[in-house]
């Protein structure tokens, strides 16, 4: 049995503007100690995935399907059910650092809350382990500091402050929603390779969400390619990058800057995610799709090509990984011209 | 009173560089027509703007005219009534209340309106004079309104009131003199922000001097802000007024006011003459409630928020 | 924090001067001299008065010795109407009235408001949430000298509860109180609701939750230091409306506040009396401001004295 095991999950959003689902339908699994990359860009739902696993959505948000975790039903569980997991056997690590944690409450309080809340630990001993977390995180003089406010850390340390929080009842599987989006370059990698090795030091299960197909090379197992709310691909690490058997993990990868390719134009994937108002009938990717067919108008089946590999594209696979489009009298997408890209495409190609 | 934490949501949301193609003005009007309390509250004011300017036309008494018949015994008499053309009854000295609550519509508007065009006009200016120029003279420009901002300016309003006789032009002067202070630090703030945007590089780029850039191209980029906050405003210039007149130390007699009729009102109310409490009283909620209800809808047809 | 008090200060007492000077030659300016009455008095009698007042000196003396009169022995000098009483006399049997439904209906309107306000939000669209949205919305319209007669209507003439007027126990607090505070209970629920929503909906009360706080330690923990901040910075305006609104209900109720000194004194053009209470207001109300401005900083740690 999976640790996590979540099976046919809707979420929607109701809005002024009518209903938004923002998931459609995902199946995921998740074994104890494995870690599993979601990608995709903003508004494929990846984030409310997690949210709805934590009980978390807005207020206008509904989820249906199951979640299962260690067995039992968490999804619109009873607060009290899933207060005794959240923190404490599930920890969730946010995207912004800064207005993630409570600026009106020192870091001290907010992290020995949690432990007094979930281990029954006096202030003083609560406060203790929490610098000791803190030390694990790699924060200097953690003692010291743990008696500061957030805004007095810097992004970086925000960020580690946030993981130590996250790791202080030892969970069983700790979701990270974008750690490093909020975050300068050369820190991403930091606190990349941080999450990593207290991964490893604590034998937890993680989910690392990201826009980015490049952070989830080095941390993760097995990926998961979101869009519009679907699953596209579903792979190990490994082939993903070597052998990408959807257009939309194509483009996604030719998006990455590379070593080898300098002064080559990075290609973004033309046009602009689907309005999840008034999705696209069949797959949400085919507006954007270079390999476009009529079919297209109805959603693709999972197709288990190889050993824990799975695809969900009309296209064939043969046709896919020889790269070339089926129409060749329209414009060529990867040579399309970066500038000319709205912006939201740009930040997600950008990485 | 008025959330100054909206009014900067609103600023916040106007001062963005406008999303091309559509104009956040055309949005705004479709939004405000479903807003159903403040399209009725607009048609409030319609009427009372019609009542205001042709009351006079449909009352049978004139306004400072008593009837005799009636002075002296307004608990008995001077009850609403259809018959002697006294429609909302009489006060106490026989005069007619339909003819009065005209009258005082009149000047409760005319103050609203008056006091914050004054409030429009001065802070408008003042604020974008401020954060235009910014730098010392910003800084003591805005440390200027602090210091008005915190004299209790009701009393000293009275105390003016009291020295140079309660007139119209002093009521204007003392309620436009304070009304200005918080137009002025929202408009600032919203100058500030759009100081820095490429149409106002430009114009100073090609050497526009500084006035005409205030005023050609930063005051109109204002509007929204100052639409909505004028509306709100005219209710609490009102409530000002009435304010003062209620405790007899407004306009002086033949003139009248909301405030003034109410004030009259309370006071006889407990010799069972009701209508004269009732009639001002309910020209006053409703005229109010129609100007918030529409400065709010404004406001959010302007920054849809979920609030 | 001492410094920022410190600084507060510095800026407190300029204006404090500014308004003393001010309104001492606003009355200096009014046309024919304070002492002009409807009967003329004979020059020899006026010429008196202006000696025993100081109105004969230079005027920067004049100004000099009523701000030492103030500074030094908090004294306004005498009234100009009741030669017998001084400033000082008026508004000390007045304030302690004031003081006391004012501190009272201050508290219920903070009180209330908050409660209501928080209620609101946490329940959002239930009817509490309306309840609370409708009164205050209506309360809008219901300043304090609307209030005060329908109260009196109401409580007094149609259910003969609580006495229409005067000074005592408890029992004659009751309708000032209400009066006064109706109209900031409504306002102050208005803010914290929305800021309370505002607060619910952002990422740090996202994180509470992921750490498996029960709601109420969210709320009470979490949600409501920020969510009161912008009800604490609307406490010093609302401060001055209550105070100015003080003046209606001591001439509607006859409670003996010092507004009834100032309207009476405002009808009898008894200047020094209008100036002593002005000056009082104002520096309460820059005290007040002050204070509010220490509870803002010291809530909110991002704020560097």
């Amino acid at each position: 049995m999976a640790l996590l095991e979540i099976r046919d999950l809707n979420v929607r959003f109701a809005t002024t503007d009518g209903e938004v689902s923002a998931v459609n339908g995902i199946d995921l699994d998740v074994e104890r100690g494995q870690t599993l990359g979601i990608v995709g860009e903003s508004g494929s739902g990846k984030s409310q995935l997690a949210f709805a696993v934590m009980g978390l959505l807005a207020r206008n948000g509904r989820a249906a399907g199951s979640v299962r975790f260690d067995g039992a039903e968490i999804l619109n569980a009873t607060p009290k059910v899933l207060n005794r997991i959240r923190a404490r056997r599930i920890a969730m690590v946010f995207q912004d650092p800064m207005t993630s944690l409570n600026s009106y409450m020192r870091v001290s309080d907010q992290m020995a809350e949690v432990l007094m809340l979930h281990k029954g630990m006096g202030k003083r001993e609560a406060v203790a382990e929490a610098a000791r977390m803190l030390d694990a995180v790699k924060i200097p003089d953690a003692r010291g500091r743990i008696r500061l406010y957030p805004h007095e850390f810097s992004g970086g340390m925000r960020q580690r402050v946030m993981i130590a929080m996250a790791l202080l009842c030892r969970p069983e599987l700790l979701i990270a929603d974008e750690p490093t989006t909020a975050l300068d370059v050369t820190v991403q990698a930091q606190i990349m390779e941080l999450l990593a090795d207290l991964r490893r030091e604590f034998g937890m299960a993680m989910i690392l969400i990201t826009h980015d197909l490049g952070v989830v090379a080095g941390a993760c197992e097995r990926v998961m390619v979101m869009y519009g709310g679907r699953v596209m691909e579903r792979a190990p690490v490994g082939p993903v990058f070597a052998d990408p058997a959807h257009p939309y993990t194509q483009g996604l990868l030719a998006a990455i800057p590379r070593l080898d390719q300098q002064g080559e134009q990075l290609a973004a994937i033309p046009g602009s995610p689907p309005n999840m108002t008034n999705p696209p009938p069949g797959c949400p990717f085919a507006p954007r799709c270079a390999y476009v067919m009529p079919v297209c108008e109805t959603m693709p089946p999972f197709d288990p090509f190889a050993p824990g590999r799975e695809r969900a594209c009309h296209a064939g696979l043969a046709t896919v990984r020889a790269g070339h489009a089926p129409q060749p009298d329209l414009p060529e997408p990867a040579a399309a011209d970066l500038d000319e890209m709205p912006a939201s495409v740009l930040q997600e190609a950008r990485p | 009173m008025i959330d100054a934490r909206q009014m900067q949501s609103l600023a916040a949301r106007l001062a963005q560089p406008e999303v091309k193609g559509r104009s956040p003005w055309a949005d705004a009007r479709r939004r405000f027509r479903r807003n159903k309390a403040a399209m009725v509250s607009l048609v409030v004011l319609i009427l009372v703007g019609l009542f205001a300017l042709l009351g006079s036309q449909l009352a049978a008494w004139s306004n400072e005219e008593m009837d005799f018949s009636i002075m002296g015994q307004a608990a008995l008499l001077g009850a609403p009534s259809w018959e002697n053309g006294h429609y909302f009854g009489t006060d106490d000295l026989g005069r007619d209340l339909f003819s009065r609550t005209v009258q005082g519509t009149q000047v409760s508007l005319m103050v609203g309106l008056i006091g914050a065009g004054i409030a429009v006009v001065v802070g408008t200016l003042y604020g974008a004079t401020a954060g235009y120029v910014g730098g010392r003279t910003d800084a003591v420009m805005m440390r200027m309104v602090d210091v008005l901002m915190s004299i209790p300016y009701m009393f000293v309003l009275i105390l003016l009131l009291v020295i140079f006789g309660r007139s119209m032009s002093m009521l204007f002067l003392g309620i436009g003199l304070i009304s200005w202070l918080d137009m002025s630090r929202i408009v600032r703030g919203q100058t500030l922000s759009l100081k820095n945007r490429e149409f106002i590089e430009a114009a100073r780029a090609t050497g526009v001097p500084a006035w005409r850039i205030i005023l050609r191209h930063i005051v109109p980029n204002l509007m929204g802000v100052v639409a909505v906050y004028a509306t709100l405003l005219v209710p609490l210039m009102i409530l000002s007024e009435s304010f003062i007149s209620f405790l007899g130390l407004g306009l002086q007699e033949p003139l009248t006011s909301w405030g003034a009729l109410i004030s009259e009102g309370a006071g006889t109310m407990n010799y069972g003459t009701l209508w004269q409490l009732a009639f001002p009283l309910f020209f006053f909620c409703i005229t109010l409630f129609a100007f918030f209800f529409v400065g709010d809808g404004l406001r959010d047809a302007l920054d849809p928020k979920d609030r | 924090m001492f410094g920022f008090m410190l600084r507060r200060l510095a800026v407190a007492i300029p204006t404090l001067l500014l308004l003393i000077v001010v309104s001492f030659l606003l009355m200096h300016a009014a046309p024919g001299g304070p002492f002009t009455q409807e009967r003329a008095l004979p020059p020899q009698v006026l010429a008196n008065l202006n000696a025993k007042y100081g109105l004969d000196e230079p005027l920067w003396r004049q100004i000099a010795g009523y701000v030492w009169g103030i500074v030094a022995h908090f004294d306004f000098g005498p009234s100009f109407v009741y030669p017998d009483r001084s400033v000082n006399q008026i508004i000390a049997a007045g304030f302690p009235v004031t003081l006391t439904y004012g501190g009272v209906a201050f508290v219920v309107a903070v009180a209330v408001g908050v409660a209501l306000g928080v209620a609101a939000a946490i329940r959002q669209n239930s009817w509490m949430d309306y309840l609370a949205v409708g009164i205050s919305i209506g309360a809008q319209v219901l300043p304090n000298f609307v209030m005060a007669p329908i109260l009196v209507l109401v409580f007094t003439l149609w259910l003969g509860w609580l006495p229409g007027g005067g000074w005592g126990g408890p029992i004659y607090w009751i309708m000032p109180v209400v009066a006064l505070s109706t109209s900031f209970m409504a306002s102050i629920a208005r803010i914290t609701r929305s800021s309370m929503l505002e607060v619910l909906g952002s990422n740090h009360i996202r994180t509470a939750r992921a750490k498996g706080l029960p709601e109420r330690a969210v709320i009470l923990r979490h949600a409501l230091k920020p969510a009161m901040l912008p009800v604490i910075s609307y406490l010093g305006p609302a401060f001055v409306t209550m105070i100015t609104g003080s003046v209606v209900i001591d001439m509607y109720f006859s409670t003996g506040g010092i507004g009834r000194s100032f309207v009476d004194s405002a009808l009898n053009r008894d200047y020094a009396v209008m100036m002593g209470i002005t000056i009082l207001v104002g520096a309460l109300t820059i005290l007040f401001s002050l204070v509010v401005d220490v509870l803002y900083a010291w809530i909110d740690p991002k704020i560097r004295y």
